[in-house]
């Protein structure tokens, strides 16, 4: 219960708990209802009440008189179970569910979207997607994809290692959409897979009807039994709800706070289009690993003590230094333009590699290529060390230099790591067709 | 009809736009527009479960029908909020403010604390699959001549989306009217009397009138709950016209009393429904019948006792058969035969007698056929065999559509309250005592006082002060009067009657504005028009989109200087120096038909009259 305070004294004198029917008389007038929770960040001087006719009120308590009518059960929501028949014809995917918007309901706790279903759930919530394949369904997390960290992503790898393990033919992982970009860049490197795995999620929280979760994760579901067996992100390819797009896990980017296809392929085209559970490729050259071409491995050693820095007309060497002080293991700078800092930073950036620190260099502008050797600040940041993402987002270096320094400590290795294409995530050539698409 | 006996109780809801400068929940404005529109987005609604995890029956029925939706959308008209691609933003503040407006005048308590619920509504009318509304106020009253009706609630809520058409099979709804601030107001369903219900609807509209809210079509909505002892309670949606609703009410107590009428009928023919649907295209491989020629698929079902009640009327001109129809349209078809209508519509009675064949029909049965796809003729059937099956023991819960001819017909079943659940993207607002107490202190004032008022302040008659009121041109009025030294009832009756006439012979009389209208009572102060010139004036404004001074120029209407209008009135005492001498004070008459003639909106007839006199005198 969130009732604090005055409002917490008042229900506890009269013994009145969440769920009870109850009549709050006022000076004029008098409401019948039942007491619901209240937001946790809301005052302490009002009850809130679902009257008859579907509405909640909130009744301030001052000068208010309440009344037990009923005892009543807290409102909770009760589903049926979830029973899967298996059909030999049809493909075993799991759904692995890590929370955010395309597995959330209502919750009482604060009044507001949260995560709360199991796998089970969204099955319940799509049934549609029994048609498609066997379907299991494991909770692995739940929390909102703001508070993800790196290992949360080396579970999250593990778990998908073992539905693999245990003959899973395709691994869809419902995520919250903030950071998804990161967790997919983070399992591409992670994971070598023989079958699909299929990152999505909702923009719109599952519990409305216009939610997109719906498209989304029949279409997660087409690509995980589809050919290609990487680590992708498929999501709504318009505002409407009749396709959807499958990005490489590397190459993916949220770029709109709210719009249902906010998820755009930086610095390449989306791999395919999914309508109507079928899968067309974009490009038919796109070349990427096909099922059962590789066997599963996992890579899951990570050095999360890397920092993501964003350069800005007035930012201070300080800001490097701290970083120095603190111990990081790793820096990934945003820097403006072809991938710049001030000059008067690059005395800081050169005492980091002294200190063993590698410094990579990513663009802010996030479409196109990281190069140095155009203007002499950047041909002093390559002199001081700097190691350039190429055409690499900044999230995907970020999560890749986390990845690397898990893998060697050696200077050298970690520069040519991080310039060597492992996941999709380098290409050297920069299409006309690549930018705003 | 007996409605005391038959137990007839009636409530009233009335739904009304507000005139905020922006929509409930973001930033645009409150207009609807004809423009052609920039995108059209194609989106799917499911039911999904509210907080207390049921599934309402209405929205689970639309489910049903697996509709999608185009919605058609602006770049500047309308945001990406309206096609739910960005949460709501914060209430709007001018709107609750109007609200706890229109609740005081309804002597309604305020709620303390305003909570955003989400009425969930699939039928694409929403593009988050619910309405987002609020309860604001309860328990208020007004006083009729048959005495108090309590007015139960007052909701502020956001406007849907408008419904253009079909394309594709897909609904096509616009966007511009989607979040548009709406208050809607319940009474209590009690009343008894139609005529009551009528002055209800009529003394409300009155007080939404005093505020800030839209007018004109479609800027109010009224619907009508009715029920009767034995019936069931039915919301029929848009009665538009006030002095229909006794025969609405009249047209839908008996609907109710025919359908229990038919009920008992069933029941002593121990009438059954066969639930299944039988093919029988076979039957019509030669028809003559154009509509089932080109169909898919024609099914049928058996209703066995039915046979002469489905024909039967139970409304003017609609019958039980339309309700079945009704039922069946639902679900995309455009309607169905059956026997108690055949041979017709090119069906042959040949047809009908091997129709009866197959089903093995008895002459008590009847038969009801469709004829479509078949996903749409079987959901159609089934929707008939449903609501077949409720006429053997009930009047069923609808909400229903006001016709023109003050009959309705089915649109959905009455929704349930499990609807309803929170809106957690907007924060609840605590509605402040001192707010309250402010608007409270400052309540417009309602039609009917501010007539009266003005009636005895500026002298005015009853009907020209009504007139003024209802036109809303009493602030202009009383601008006017103030600012200006003229007279107050040819003010009045210009804003009130000629501007109507205006407007009834073309002329936009929005172009005059209360400047030009000032300018044009200025005029008249300063004696240079006189106020038969007016409407000639203002007309002239309205299509010359000119001052008043330069229309009252160009059609010659300014007043003549006395001395100007002296050589005038000698000349025409000079050209009938005859009749003055003949009849001396008696050329009178004559002389000023001629002068008036001559001079009309030129010169003050007062002075005309005045001046000949002299002349005629001194002759």
């Amino acid at each position: 219960m969130n009732y604090r305070g005055s409002a917490k004294k008042f229900l506890e004198k009269e013994n009145i708990v969440i769920g009870d029917i109850v009549k709050l008389t006022k000076k004029n007038i008098y409401y019948i209802g039942m007491l619901l929770d209240r937001a946790e960040d809301a005052d302490d001087e009002h009850l809130v009440i679902k009257l008859d006719n579907g509405y909640n009120i909130g009744v301030n308590i001052n000068e208010t008189r309440v009344e037990l009518l009923k005892k009543g059960s807290k409102p909770r929501i009760e589903l049926p179970p979830v029973v899967v028949d298996e059909d030999d014809q049809k493909m075993n995917i799991s759904i692995i569910s890590t929370g955010g918007t395309v597995a959330s309901i209502i919750d009482y706790k604060t009044g507001a979207v949260h995560p709360a279903f199991s796998a089970d759930d969204l099955i319940r919530a799509t049934p549609e997607l029994l048609e498609y394949a066997n379907i299991k369904g494991e909770a692995i997390l739940n929390i909102l994809s703001e508070n993800m960290k790196p290992s949360y992503w080396v579970k999250s790898a593990k778990s998908i290692a073992d539905e693999i393990n245990n003959g899973s033919e395709g691994v869809v992982v419902a995520h919250g959409t903030d950071t998804m970009h990161f967790t997919s860049a983070a399992l591409s490197f992670m994971l070598e897979t023989p079958v699909p795995v299929v990152l999505t999620g909702a923009q719109r929280s599952s519990d409305r009807p216009s939610s997109d979760a719906f498209l989304n994760l029949i279409s997660s579901v087409t690509a995980a039994k589809s050919n290609i067996a990487e680590v992708l992100v498929c999501m709504h390819g318009t505002e409407n709800d009749s396709f959807c797009y499958l990005h490489r896990g590397t190459k993916v980017r949220k770029m709109h706070t709210s719009r249902r296809d906010t998820f755009r392929s930086i610095n390449a085209l989306p791999m395919a289009r999914i309508e109507n559970g079928s899968l067309k490729l974009l490009n038919h050259n796109t070349i990427f690993k096909k099922r059962g071409e590789s066997d599963l491995k996992i890579y899951e050693d990570i050095e999360p003590n890397v920092a993501l820095i964003k350069s800005y007309p007035g930012i201070r060497s300080d800001l490097i230094d701290y970083h120095i002080d603190k111990g990081y293991k790793g820096i990934v700078i945003e820097g403006t333009g072809l991938g710049h800092t001030p000059e008067e930073v690059i005395p800081s950036i050169e005492r980091a590699k002294e200190s063993s620190i590698p410094v990579v260099m990513t663009s802010q502008c996030l479409y196109g290529q990281v190069n140095m050797n155009v203007y002499s600040t950047g041909r002093k940041l390559i002199n001081a060390g700097v190691i350039s993402a190429g055409d690499m987002m900044p999230e995907t270096a970020y999560v890749k230099l986390i990845w690397t320094l898990g893998q060697t400590d050696d200077l050298d290795e970690v520069k040519t790591i991080m310039q060597t294409n492992i996941a999709g995530e380098i290409q050297e050539k920069s299409s006309m067709k690549h930018f705003l698409f | 009809m007996n409605y005391e006996k038959l137990g007839l109780k009636m409530g009233l809801e009335i739904h009304q736009q507000l005139d905020t400068e922006k929509k409930l929940f973001c930033g645009c404005e409150c207009n609807l527009t004809d423009k052609k529109p920039e995108y059209n987005v194609l989106r799917n609604l499911r039911p999904t479960q509210s907080e207390l995890g049921k599934i309402d029956r209405a929205a689970y029925e639309e489910s049903r029908r697996k509709l999608k939706f185009i919605y058609e959308t602006y770049s500047n008209e309308t945001c990406l909020v309206e096609i739910d691609e960005e949460p709501p933003h914060p209430i709007n503040q001018e709107a609750l403010e109007i609200g706890i407006i229109i609740a005081t005048l309804l002597n309604m308590e305020i709620v303390d604390e305003f909570h955003t619920m989400r009425k969930q509504v699939i039928d694409g009318s929403n593009t988050g699959g619910f309405q987002r509304t609020g309860l604001l106020a309860t328990d208020g009253y007004i006083e009729t001549d048959q005495g108090k009706v309590k007015i139960e609630n007052l909701c502020l809520e956001e406007d849907a989306a408008r419904r253009i058409g079909h394309k594709k099979g897909n609904t096509v709804f616009r966007l511009d009217r989607l979040g548009i601030p709406l208050l809607e107001i319940t009474t209590d369903p009690s009343m008894k009397n139609p005529q009551q219900v009528k002055e209800v609807a009529y003394q409300i509209g009155q007080i939404l009138r005093s505020t800030k809210v839209k007018r004109g079509l479609g800027t109010i909505r009224q619907d009508l709950n009715i029920s009767i002892k034995e019936g069931a309670r039915v919301e029929i949606k848009g009665v538009q016209d006030l002095d229909l609703m006794p025969k609405m009410v009249e047209n839908e107590v008996k609907r109710q009393v025919n359908l229990l009428k038919i009920k008992d009928d069933l029941l002593k023919r121990n009438a059954e429904v066969d639930d299944r649907l039988y093919d029988v295209k076979e039957v019509f491989a030669d028809t003559e019948s154009r509509i089932i020629e080109k169909s898919e698929k024609v099914l049928a079902i058996k209703l066995e006792g039915f046979s002469g009640l489905i024909g039967r009327e139970i409304q003017p001109d609609r019958r039980f058969g339309t309700e079945l129809a009704g039922y069946a349209k639902k679900m995309g078809v455009s309607g169905l035969f059956h026997t108690d209508e055949l041979p017709a519509y090119g069906i042959s009675q040949v047809e009908v007698d091997k129709l009866r064949e197959l089903l093995k029909a008895s002459p008590n049965d009847a038969i009801i056929i469709v004829a479509d796809d078949e996903d749409k003729a079987r959901n159609a059937l089934n929707e008939v065999v449903r609501r077949s099956k409720i006429a053997l023991k009930e009047i069923p819960e609808e909400t229903r559509k006001a016709l023109p001819d003050a009959n309705t017909e089915y649109l959905r079943p009455l929704p349930t309250a499990s609807r309803m659940y929170v809106e957690t993207d907007i924060p609840s607002t605590s509605l402040d005592l001192d707010l309250i107490n402010q608007i409270r202190e400052n309540l417009p004032e309602l039609p009917e006082d501010k007539k009266v008022r003005i009636m005895n302040e500026y002298k005015l008659s009853e009907d020209l002060a009504g007139q003024l009121v209802r036109r809303d041109a009493v602030n202009e009025f009383e601008n006017i009067i103030e600012k200006l030294d003229v007279d107050s009832k040819i003010v009045a009756s210009i804003l009130a009657y000629t501007l109507k006439e205006l407007e009834r012979e073309g002329c936009d009389t929005e172009k005059i504005g209360l400047n030009r209208m000032i300018e044009t009572f200025k005029l008249l102060q300063d004696h240079k028009i006189s106020k038969d010139a007016i409407p000639e004036i203002l007309s002239s404004v309205c299509f010359e989109d000119c001052s008043p001074l330069t229309a009252a120029e160009n059609k010659g209407l300014i007043m003549l200087s006395e001395s100007d209008l002296e050589l005038i009135i000698d000349d025409i005492i000079k050209g009938n120096s005859s009749i003055i001498e003949e009849r001396g004070m008696g050329a009178m008459g004559p002389l000023m038909g001629i002068a008036m003639k001559k001079l009309k909106g030129k010169a003050d007839g007062k002075i005309i009259n005045r001046m000949l006199r002299e002349k005629i005198e001194n002759h």
